[in-house]
């Protein structure tokens, strides 16, 4: 396949930045779309240019790391991770687009790198438990209801890639702030933390810079992990009754 | 000697769902239900207007004695205006904030450009200011008579909608906002549901319906009462 491939390049944080055009020739279709900018980049060094700069590490859709807009489309126009995208997605002689995840909580750092630290310090502020340190406790010793657990696990799935953000025309982290929430605030082992988890979490979420929700419905359409718009209002949920119940937990 | 456990105040109540963007829209979210509401009585007090103008006038005269003796002449009136003027205001004004946070979140867009969510997501706030501008409109129209066309005779509603439903441009301004209603409470009563945690996935279709009737009714009720002047129905 030969494709014209149109990417944003970008020197630094603080450089302006813009779309670039290169031509790539021999990619196979079934490399993936990460393989497909490695060819390009071996061509760009070997002349003795800038290679294009852009997140991965496990390639095989389970890390979160890979984050790339192709098209206008998070992720690219399948449902799964860029690092999972296979080039006969696409057809000989196409032009692509590709660009960063663009939101303000999210600065580009260089050319389709993006700092999303904002996810960590969102993780940070009620994203874990309280467990007693040593052995780990007998698994059976907490029973966890079928369903409780089906949709712990549902939400558990998010991988941090940020590509509801990036699909958010508000730039909001709704989707994965609601899928942590979630994932936690289910399980007996999160109820210790059940109102101020989500509290924190969603005043983080708020001091980051993130937009609000006006359930487009963008983020689920474009989660590689199918975390569903629903989980939102469930976090919505929580929230309301975490700010009733604020003065039981001393806050 | 005791120690210091907690020395830092949280905020109140109402700073913290004011302050927080999932609180805020449930101050959209409930403000924006409570005119929902009332629009759904105006909308059948409406179509009063079929059975004649002692039917009619009777019903605005109605509005002003209810609740009465326990309620003097026209508090009952007073009291829905104050809860509404509350409502659009504070729907107003957590709309605009939420907007010039969410513009401010995505402050570059990406070259390559698709069509994005629904038309009636799309248009929540044009077609919210189109609203705003639509009530201002109408109360001086038909409640202050401040625009009306033709003399404006307080007490005598049938007279007065005729009149406004008689000119071009009060037909033109009254379908165009209620056609923006009907888009605005499609996509906001469902919504809403969402904001205020009732949404779900087995729940989704039966809401999206909802929505759908909601909106349907309310457009389709309001527009009747002018095409129904325009076509000779009601004179
Ligand atoms: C006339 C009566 C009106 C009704 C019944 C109404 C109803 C609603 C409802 C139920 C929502 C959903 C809230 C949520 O998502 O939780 C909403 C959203 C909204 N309304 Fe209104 N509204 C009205 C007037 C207005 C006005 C006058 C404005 C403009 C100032 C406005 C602007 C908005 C905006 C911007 C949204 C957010 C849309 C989104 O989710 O993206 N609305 N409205
Ligand atoms: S919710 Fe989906 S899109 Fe958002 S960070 Fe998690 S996996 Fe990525
Ligand atoms: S590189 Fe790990 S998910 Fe794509």
């Amino acid at each position: 396949m030969k494709l014209t491939l149109r990417v944003w390049r970008q020197q630094n944080a603080d450089a302006d930045g813009a779309m670039s055009t290169y031509e790539v020739d021999g990619i196979s279709a079934d490399m993936s779309f990460l393989e497909m900018l490695d060819t390009l980049n071996e061509e760009l060094i070997l002349g003795g240019e800038d290679p294009v700069a852009f997140d991965h590490d496990c390639r095989e859709g389970i890390c979160g790391a890979c984050s790339l807009v192709i098209n206008g489309d998070a992720h690219g126009p399948e449902r799964t991770t860029t690092c999972q995208l296979h080039m006969r997605a696409f057809r000989d002689g196409d032009t692509i687009d590709v660009e960063p995840w663009r939101a303000a909580a999210f600065p580009v750092v260089k050319d389709l790198v993006v700092d999303r630290s904002a996810f960590d310090r969102i993780i940070q502020a009620g994203g874990y438990i309280s467990a007693p340190t040593g052995a780990a406790p007998e698994a059976h010793a907490t029973p966890v209801p079928k369903p409780d657990a089906d949709f712990a696990f549902e939400h558990a799935e998010c991988i941090g890639c940020g590509a509801c953000v990036a699909a958010c025309p508000n730039g909001s982290a709704m989707l994965f702030t609601s899928a942590k929430v979630n994932h936690l605030n289910v399980l007996p082992q999160g109820a210790p933390e059940r109102e101020t988890r989500v509290l924190d979490m969603v005043g983080q979420m708020d001091a980051e810079g993130f937009g609000g929700c006006t359930l487009t419905g963008e983020c689920a359409t474009a989660c590689p992990k199918g975390i569903p718009l629903p989980s939102i209002a469930a976090m919505n949920k929580e929230w309301l009754r975490a700010t009733r119940k604020a003065k039981k937990v001393g806050r | 000697m005791a120690l210091a456990t907690r020395t830092d105040r949280k905020p109140s109540l109402t700073r913290t769902v004011w302050d927080s963007t999932v609180g805020k829209k449930a101050v959209m979210a409930v403000s924006g239900l409570i005119m929902l509401t009332y629009l759904a009585v105006h909308m059948f007090g409406n179509l009063k207007i079929f059975f004649g103008a002692g039917d009619f006038n009777g019903y605005a005269h109605w509005l002003r004695t209810v609740g009465e003796p326990f309620l003097h002449y026209e508090w009952a009136l007073w009291i829905i205006r104050v809860v509404l003027v509350a409502a659009v205001v504070a729907h107003a004004v957590s709309a605009y904030q939420l907007s010039r946070r969410d513009i401010r979140a995505r402050p570059s867009q990406y070259v390559h450009r698709r069509p994005r969510a629904s038309y009636a997501t799309r248009t929540m706030r044009w077609g919210g200011v189109i609203l705003g501008l639509f009530i201002v409109w109408h109360v001086l129209d038909l409640t202050t008579g401040t625009v009306h066309p033709g003399g404006f005779q307080s007490g005598h509603p049938y007279q007065n909608v005729i009149d406004t439903f008689s000119t071009w441009y009060g037909n033109t301004i009254y379908i165009v906002a209620m056609l923006a209603l009907g888009l605005h409470v499609q996509h906001g009563f469902w919504s809403a549901a969402q904001t205020l945690g009732a949404g779900s996935a087995a729940r989704d279709r039966i809401l999206k319906t909802l929505a759908n009737v909601l909106a349907l009714v309310l457009t389709l009720g309001f527009i009747s009462v002018p095409v129904a002047v325009m076509t000779g129905v009601v004179s």
